[in-house]
């Protein structure tokens, strides 16, 4: 279990991480979504003791992941594939690892085996990886010590299709087995297909979290029309709070029924009128990537 | 398949459960930190030649110095030359190669102390300078006894074990302060310019300065750390030798050493 409590980060003015709590639990995928620069490595960071933090704690397993007397054997760790020494040969960075957590050599061995690395492709340089290979590499390193907690950034990154699946399916039977799963991804599909709850950050705040089921139902309806501001008005007054989107789409908790009641009643032609099905998810999700959207801001 | 690795995953864990609650013990970490020393091509090499530059260094003095020369003392300067350019290299890059290459990220999250990994390194560098300069000396004594034999001369041994001793000493802190600089700049390129800076250059601008100012020619062998470690290398440290070796080891040292652990316990590795 991994358990975050009002942890913050400060860099000068900048607040990477800004209040940030949750729990991550045993037996469950939890993903960690949010886009680039939204706070997730630098939390991870923390939460591994690579970054002090300004104010607040995380703990890994109850304990501070400094206080962990071996902490290889607790809690797997795989936060940048490319973060190894390019002129070592993967085979060597696993040996390394085990002989500092008192492994067997054979568990190396077990290891490249498990994440489908060649014996040749173990004796070849780190510099001569693709990146595939290094999150291979890299999510046999975190498994070496057979972990209960696995924290990972952004583990998907450089995988093909297969290589994907078959890290979902790892992740899966590892919380299966009652292991606790961190993930983060700055896609959102990539973790609505893993994850049993979500916690969203985004500009170094939490904006949502729980479990998946919940996150997408908790939609509500959408609804377009030709005059989206008079709709709005016309909701308002009938006591429906609802969001109208930059986009034109309004956004509200109501159900779609008693939508289309007012909207008759204000004389409003609707075009649109659905319930938003986990759009709720994507919606607020696009939201915060497009305050972010380098491009837009460019343009 | 799946249940194949499920058991072997419960024979792994039975296996270890012992040592979960267990401290990894420090001659762990100093026996990891120094294979790391060695298992890469670029310190492969560097270990090697430390053994190939020792043997090219006595070749040249078998070849070309005078034969009333050919005694231990010229195979052990011209050997100490490039020892005591390769062996900084090598505790500079243990240090910085956490963060050039990144590795960093994995060492100080299985081992989460950086003080612990530092001290280890620290104690690997020097292991590795007095294994060196071992080598080294044995290279240089078969070059002595070979060389002699060739010319017919007799063989002379003119270093006593002290003055070798303090030609390792000399040169294990030439490799600590290249680990200080390694410590204080944390970047492998910075840290190799800043110790020929170091090397090469303040010794010249100390020299020119106490050639023109007499309140830094009484200073200097107090201040200058390579004026009062050159006698280390010249056999010829009297105790007030020892008492400027000491303050300057101190100043370049000690000092620079603790403010550059200091900072780096606090900094973030990315």
């Amino acid at each position: 279990m991994i358990t975050v409590d009002s942890l913050t980060k400060r860099y000068g003015a900048f607040t990477a991480v800004d209040d940030v709590s949750f729990t991550a639990e045993g037996g469950r995928v939890t993903g960690f979504l949010g886009p680039n620069g939204a706070g997730k490595s630098t939390t991870m960071r923390v939460m591994v003791g690579l970054t002090p933090p300004t104010s607040g704690t995380a703990r890994v397993s109850g304990r501070l992941f400094s206080d962990l007397p071996n902490p290889g054997l607790e809690v797997g760790v795989l936060l940048d594939a490319s973060a190894q020494h390019a002129g070592r040969t993967g085979r060597e960075i696993l040996n390394i690892a085990a002989r500092t957590m008192g492994l067997p050599r054979l568990r190396v061995e077990e290891m490249l085996d498990r994440v489908s690395l060649t014996e040749k492709e173990a004796d070849r340089r780190v510099r001569n990886y693709s990146l595939g290979m290094r999150q291979r590499l890299g999510i046999a390193h975190a498994l070496l010590g057979d972990p209960t907690v696995l924290i990972l950034d952004e583990p998907a990154n450089g995988l093909d299709p297969a290589g994907i699946r078959w890290m979902r399916d790892l992740l899966r039977s590892y919380a299966d087995q009652g292991g606790t799963v961190l993930l983060s991804s700055h896609l959102l599909h990539e973790i609505e297909v893993i994850a049993d709850d979500i916690v969203v950050i985004g500009n170094g705040k939490i904006v949502a979290q729980g479990t998946k089921n919940d996150l997408l139902a908790a939609a509500g309806t959408v609804v377009r029309s030709a005059a989206p501001s008079t709709l709005a008005h016309a909701l308002e007054l009938a006591g429906i709070a609802s969001t109208l989107g930059p986009d034109g789409a309004v956004r509200t908790q109501a159900d779609a029924a008693r939508v289309g009641e007012v909207a008759l009643a204000a004389g409003v032609a609707l075009t649109e009128l659905r319930p938003a099905d986990g759009a709720g998810l994507e919606e607020m999700f696009l939201e915060l990537t497009s305050e972010t959207q380098r491009e837009g801001a460019a343009a | 398949m799946s249940t194949v690795t499920a058991n072997s995953m419960d024979a792994v864990r039975e296996k270890k459960s012992p040592t979960v609650d267990q401290r990894i013990p420090t001659s762990r970490v100093v026996a990891v930190e120094l294979r790391k020393m060695f298992d890469t091509r670029s310190g492969f090499w560097l270990m090697m030649s430390v053994a190939i530059t020792a043997t090219l260094a006595t070749g040249a003095v078998i070849l070309w110095a005078p034969d009333s020369e050919l005694t231990y003392d010229t195979f052990a300067a011209a050997i100490g030359f490039p020892m005591s350019v390769i062996l900084p290299m090598v505790a500079i890059l243990s240090v910085t190669s956490e963060w050039t290459q990144r590795s960093g990220l994995s060492t100080f999250t299985l081992v989460p102390h950086r003080g612990r990994v530092i001290g280890a390194k620290a104690v690997g560098a020097v292991l590795v300078g007095v294994g060196s300069m071992v080598v080294a000396m044995a290279i240089g004594a078969l070059g002595n006894i070979v060389g002699t034999a060739i010319t017919g001369t007799p063989t002379i041994w003119d270093d006593s074990f002290l003055h070798l001793s303090e030609i390792v000493l000399a040169n294990v802190l030439g490799m600590l302060i290249g680990f200080m600089l390694g410590v204080v700049i944390r970047n492998s390129a910075g840290a190799i310019v800043g110790y020929f800076v170091f090397t090469l250059v303040l010794p010249t601008l100390s020299g020119l300065l106490a050639a023109n100012a007499s309140w830094w020619h009484d200073a200097q062998a107090w201040v200058d750390f390579n004026f009062a470690q050159g006698g280390l290398f010249d056999g010829e440290m009297a105790s007030r030798d020892w008492a400027h070796l000491a303050t300057a080891t101190m100043i370049w040292l000690v000092i620079p050493l603790a403010v550059g652990l200091r900072l780096m316990l606090r900094s973030e590795v990315k």
